[in-house]
């Protein structure tokens, strides 16, 4: 016993640290992106007509239904942040519970959106795309790639977050010890305000 | 129940060598969290690959002695000089000397119990150990090791058929381990620093740390994903990349070079830091210019990250770009000539004692000043034009990597070894190795320089007769260089376990926090936290500190 409480007298907690841990992280998934979003604007401006062309055969519909559902996630995790600070455990788990629920909803909707596309024949190496010209081929790499990463995010979100409402469930994470459902919280915004940014530039402009 | 035993050897004096946590053995050392140990872990495998990636070296050297076949076929010289560059950049020189001697000592030298996520840092190592053993696997499996070059430049590498992808896979899994380590160095530095050492009372080498540590979070991302982009376009042909779909190799070759780059500064940087911190040791003065050696290293790190397109001044980029690519290049070499001045500024006056660290920082000023130097030429568009692409780029990498980086990483390791092990290596054999490595090195890559202004291209198997007497000079300083490298290394293995026992704190004279803990250091390094009232090397007249005599 008393090895044990030698070791637990030297943990240390920071929460600063733990959330400035999170921000830095969070700045180089922002720059792994940004090299995708870079590949995005130079090839938007070698080949506009094609992309012009390519982004209006993109489903605006399900993708606008997306960013509802996605905007909605995310208000649901702040919420379960406040929820976990005012001691009302229970509400904090319902929250994180609907967080989980849209995020696979928002995936569902992806793998109706991808699924129409493969119908069509148009993903990347298919003949069909091949035989287009290379502006809309490089659209539609991009288009996978970009929503693809982004969709791992998402479903790695969603491991996090189920983690985290195990934590909250055993008292891991309670009303005074919070930074971790706060800095998944983070995690998860990064992965909305990503989507904020994928949506405009592939379906909005045409 | 022994609990007292155990209590007794968790004492607060018990060495972290010796030290008996949770778990005993080689799980005590796999599963610690410990970054003394973790630090070790490192230098183990880090060692490792060191040893396999100068045999590469070795064998590429001797396949150049003559024109023709030597000893291995050309595809054979294609996949060894690629895992050479791999193993040599991806698996030590950028790991190199944060992962052992920053993990080591920054949390001693800012006067802390740990870094600030130590189960992450644990985590950097395996995937570190990961990546290595990835690294392995595509040398071993079916498909042959890959033969691209480290650069792994489009489209030949979406077009060999050799093992790209677990090689490509690797230097991504090592990209991740490298930011969590860059990661963890900064909250560190930013929340555990002693009470009392503001930002200008941090060791020097601790500020080349943290710069290191920004660069490694802002750049390796992009070589993340440019990597991961490679890795897709060899499997579902998506074409961001391939001419033949309409990518553009060209910006593969920006994107692969906004990290690798900085990562050369990744490299250096932290060299830098250890030559600060031996140079007032063994000068016997208080470092000139500390405030600008610091900045520096923020400057270096700054104007770093933006030169990345000189690497491709013959790949086809507007006129425009390449001024202004130009110009930041020459600028870089500011901050690093700043450092190398306020070195020598040190050094003058100084009561110098030429212990083995300080005969490899000086081998390593030298040797940096060249490498840096021709590095200038490089950046001058119309000599670029020259020398791109021939053993003249390959000898100022090697003189700013090895005899910079290479010298700096024996310099930490001589300087530190008794502090880490508590046991002292034979310096007079160390001496003697050092001027062995210091007369092979040059031998072996100072011809480059001259052969490569000649126009002898890097990378190839083959060559015109007149350049070979600079193959054979260069090819018997590898005869010099290998086995000098080895005989270090066994002066230090014989070291650890026969060596001379040091419980001195302060072996060296030196001024920083390190020197003040238990020697080697206690598991949790203090006993009570120090408080920081002084900057750091603020030598005073006649300090001269001679224990080293007796040590040996």
């Amino acid at each position: 016993m008393s090895v044990q409480h030698s070791a637990a007298a030297h943990i240390h907690r920071d929460d600063v640290a733990s959330r400035m841990g999170m921000w830095l992280f969070l700045f180089t998934e922002l720059l792994l992106f940004g090299g995708m979003f870079i590949l995005y604007s130079v090839y938007r401006f070698t080949h506009p007509e094609d992309f012009h062309l390519a982004a209006k055969e993109l489903n605006t519909v399900i993708g606008t239904f997306n960013t509802a559902i996605l905007l909605t996630s995310s208000l649901t995790m702040a919420l379960s942040i406040a929820a976990i600070q005012r001691k009302q455990k229970t509400l904090s788990i319902l929250f994180q519970l609907l967080t989980i629920i849209l995020a696979l909803g928002f995936m569902v909707n992806k793998y109706f959106e991808w699924g129409a596309k493969f119908h069509h024949g148009i993903y990347p190496g298919s003949d069909t795309l091949l035989s287009r010209p290379s502006g809309e081929i490089l659209f539609f790499g991009l288009y996978y790639v970009m929503t693809g990463l982004h969709g791992l995010h998402v479903i790695i979100g969603v491991v996090i977050i189920s983690f985290m409402t195990v934590f909250t469930i055993r008292d891991v994470i309670t009303h005074d010890n919070y930074v971790k459902l706060e800095s998944a919280g983070l995690y998860w915004h990064l992965v909305d305000i990503i989507w904020i940014f994928l949506f405009p530039l592939f379906y909005l402009i045409t | 129940m022994s609990n007292e035993n155990i209590l007794n050897s968790n004492g607060n004096d018990v060495s972290y060598l010796e030290y008996k946590g949770k778990h005993t053995g080689i799980l005590g050392w796999l599963l610690s969290t410990d970054h003394k140990r973790i630090g070790l872990l490192y230098l183990i495998s880090l060692s490792i690959f060191l040893v396999v990636g100068v045999i590469f070296g070795f064998l590429m050297r001797l396949e150049l002695l003559t024109p023709g076949r030597t000893i291995m076929d050309p595809q054979t010289y294609n996949s060894i000089f690629t895992l050479h560059g791999v193993i040599m950049i991806f698996l030590f020189v950028i790991p190199g000397l944060p992962a052992v001697f920053g993990n080591f000592f920054l949390p001693i030298l800012i006067g802390a119990r740990d870094v600030a996520f130590p189960r992450l840092n644990l985590l950097s190592w395996y995937l570190y150990a990961i990546g290595g053993l990835l690294a392995i696997i595509s040398i071993l499996i079916p498909g042959g090791p890959a033969d691209t070059g480290w650069t792994f430049y489009i489209p030949y590498s979406i077009r060999t058929n050799t093992n790209v992808i677990p090689a490509l896979f690797a230097a991504f899994i090592l990209g991740f381990s490298s930011i969590l380590t860059g990661l963890n160095f900064i909250t560190t530095v930013h929340r555990m620093r002693a009470p009392g050492m503001d930002w200008f009372k941090m060791p020097l080498s601790v500020w080349s740390l943290y710069a290191t540590a920004w660069v490694q979070i802002l750049a390796t991302p992009i070589i993340g994903i440019t990597l991961l982009l490679v890795g897709i376009e060899r499997i579902f042909g998506v074409g961001l990349f391939d001419p033949a779909l309409g990518g553009d190799p060209v910006l593969y070759q920006h994107l692969f070079w906004i990290y690798s780059h900085p990562a050369v500064y990744i490299m250096i940087l932290p060299a830098m830091g250890v030559v600060s911190e031996i140079i007032p040791v063994f000068a016997h003065r208080t470092i000139f210019g500390y405030r600008f050696i610091a900045m520096s290293s923020i400057a270096i790190a700054l104007f770093g990250s933006l030169v990345w397109a000189h690497h491709m001044f013959t790949a086809g980029m507007s006129d425009t770009g390449q001024l202004i690519f130009s110009l930041l290049t020459m600028i870089v070499a500011i901050p690093s000539a700043i450092k190398v001045f306020n070195w020598v500024a040190t050094l003058y006056k100084g009561s110098i004692d030429l212990q083995p660290p300080m005969l490899y920082v000086l081998a390593f000023i030298f040797q940096f000043s060249i490498g840096g130097l021709t590095g200038i030429m490089q950046g001058v568009l119309s000599v670029d034009i020259q020398v791109h692409d021939t053993s003249f780029i390959v000898a100022h990498f090697h003189y700013v990597m090895f005899g910079g980086t290479g010298f700096g990483f024996f310099a930490a390791l001589h300087y530190w070894f008794p502090k880490m092990f508590g046991r002292m290596y034979n310096i007079k054999l160390a001496k003697r190795v050092f001027w062995a490595l210091f007369v092979g090195f040059n031998t072996l890559y100072f011809p480059m320089f001259i052969m490569g202004w000649l126009g002898m291209p890097r990378r190839y198997y083959d060559y015109l007769p007149e350049y070979q007497i600079y193959h054979v000079i260069s090819t018997i300083g590898s005869w010099i260089l290998v086995p000098a490298l080895f005989l270090m290394f066994g002066n230090l293995i014989y070291a650890l376990f026969k060596g001379v026992r040091v419980t001195e704190k302060n072996i060296w004279g030196g001024e920083t926090l390190e020197w003040q803990v238990a020697t080697p250091p206690v598991h949790e390094n203090f006993i009570d936290i120090p408080v920081v009232t002084e900057s750091p090397y603020q030598y005073k007249d006649n300090e001269l500190v001679l224990q080293t005599q007796e040590a040996k």
